[in-house]
């Protein structure tokens, strides 16, 4: 679930009522996207908690009739995004390795013995996704990213990334065709 | 909505691996997040334990300052009344707020003059808040008259409501209500009963026992015949005025007929005290 068409009206009516159903609702949507552009979980957690303070002193500003009006998804997802972009451009060029999802260096093949065998696998398929994606420009990856992994529609990414709906699906579709050949590429590679 | 393949997207075998890769990197967010953002906006709180004057603190707090304090240890009690008086969650803190407890150990260091931390006042009256910043002007080992926050607000017949306001401090010890007693030198009442606002007060270096011995004998002021300047008798100056020196005076009618000047420092009464 990932809409809900009441929030913004009880947002309106009781924000410090409604705030944590609105942070329980996105937090998925913020930190994985944060995750994404910022490249660690340290940092994407921190992202993500001051996406969601913004977003309360806004909400804490607004009139009551816009918050009822608004639509809360995109306009999360591009504070969430403009906050990580700020980070990554504050940083120094990375010291320590990507990481996957877990927090783990994308480095790093070789599971813990005591892991299951499942976990294990999944964790070096999303080390293998995050990488392919991670080798994305930042404009293909941001929209394919909030297209196909957090599977916003069209015309949210549009919004998130301030872009025309068509410039977005351009950058959808290269980036996709990128990671496709990338894809192919790897499997020559290792028959 | 969730990752459909596009008109043009053929429905390949490729497109599919690769759809279900990137939506397989979808994570779920860490337990903390929710936590850790309802309390930096101030929707839920976090305590520690300080070493309070007189024994064992709880320090509550959220992202918007200090909220609330209790004596002891007993932490189920506390979180079980925050909530009753707040509405809110209260857990242990991982570990202390950084700055805010930095700014509450060196509040309660006796060698130090320290800003205060920030406090959330939330859900107390504009006319609480007046009092309980008044009774933060009052030095660390000194006392002040309920009498004298009224008139200093200038509320002078306010007495009563100052008490009730200063008895409904949230956070007793950081803002310290302990520091208004009865104009006779009696320690009246505590939130956290008599006894443990003499402790406070003793430990703070005001004598609480004499303060009620003076105030038995009906003095009310302290005055130097060399500077003709009337203090409250816990006044830095007060205490500086050597005994060949020391007048005692019952009222500020009285000091002022001897043609004594309420002090600028602690402003006693100007008249009828």
């Amino acid at each position: 679930m990932d809409t809900d068409p009441e929030l913004p009206a009880r947002l309106a009516r009781d924000l410090d009522g409604s705030f944590e159903a609105l942070v329980v609702l996105h937090q998925r949507l913020v930190f994985g996207l944060a995750l994404r552009v910022v490249g660690n979980r340290a940092d994407a957690e921190e992202v993500a908690q001051d996406t969601f303070e913004r977003a309360y002193h806004a909400l804490a500003g607004y009139e009551a009739e816009r918050v009822a009006a608004m639509r809360l998804r995109p306009w999360l997802a591009q504070i969430a995004l403009n906050l990580a972009r700020n980070r990554v451009r504050r940083r120094p060029p990375p010291a320590r390795p990507l990481e996957d999802g877990d927090g783990q260096p994308l480095a790093v093949a070789a599971p813990a013995a005591d892991e299951p065998p499942a976990l294990a696998e999944r964790r070096t398929e999303r080390d293998f996704w995050a990488g392919l994606l991670a080798g994305l420009p930042r404009g293909q990856r941001e929209a394919v990213v909030l297209r196909h992994v957090e599977g916003l529609p069209y015309a949210e990414v549009a919004e998130v990334l301030g872009r025309p709906v068509g410039t977005v699906k351009t950058h959808v579709h290269r980036g996709v065709r990128q990671l496709r050949e990338r894809l192919e590429a790897g499997k020559e590679r290792t028959p | 909505m969730m990752n459909r393949p596009d008109a043009h997207d053929s429905l390949d075998s490729g497109w599919r691996e690769l759809a279900e890769g990137l939506h397989g990197l979808r994570v779920d967010p860490p337990a903390g997040l929710r936590p850790a953002v309802l309390e930096r906006v101030g929707l839920a709180d976090v305590f520690w334990t300080v070493h309070g004057p007189a024994g064992p603190l709880l320090v509550a707090a959220n992202g918007r300052g200090i909220s609330a304090t209790a004596p002891g240890d007993d932490a189920a009690g506390f979180a079980e009344r925050f909530r009753a008086r707040f509405g809110r969650p209260l857990r242990a803190a991982e570990r202390p707020p950084g700055r805010l407890a930095a700014q509450v150990e060196r509040l309660l260091d006796p060698g130090r003059r320290a800003t205060p931390p920030r406090y959330d006042l939330r859900g107390t009256s504009e006319f609480e808040r007046a009092v309980l910043a008044k009774a933060q002007e009052i030095p660390r080992g000194q006392v002040r008259p309920y009498a004298w926050v009224a008139g200093e607000l200038g509320r002078p017949a306010a007495v009563r409501a100052v008490g009730a306001a200063l008895g409904r401090n949230p956070i007793p010890v950081l803002i310290p209500c302990h520091r208004v007693v009865g104009s006779d030198g009696r320690l009246t009442g505590y939130a956290w009963g008599v006894p443990y606002k003499r402790t406070l007060l003793a430990a703070e270096g005001a004598d609480p026992d004499q303060l009620e011995r003076l105030g038995r004998r009906g003095t009310r002021f302290f005055g130097s015949d060399t500077t003709r300047i009337y203090c409250y008798p816990t006044c830095a100056h007060a205490r500086r005025v050597s005994d060949p020196h020391l007048q005692r005076f019952g009222g500020a009618a009285e000091a002022a007929a001897a043609g004594y000047r309420p002090c600028r420092v602690c402003r006693p009464p100007a008249l009828a005290g």
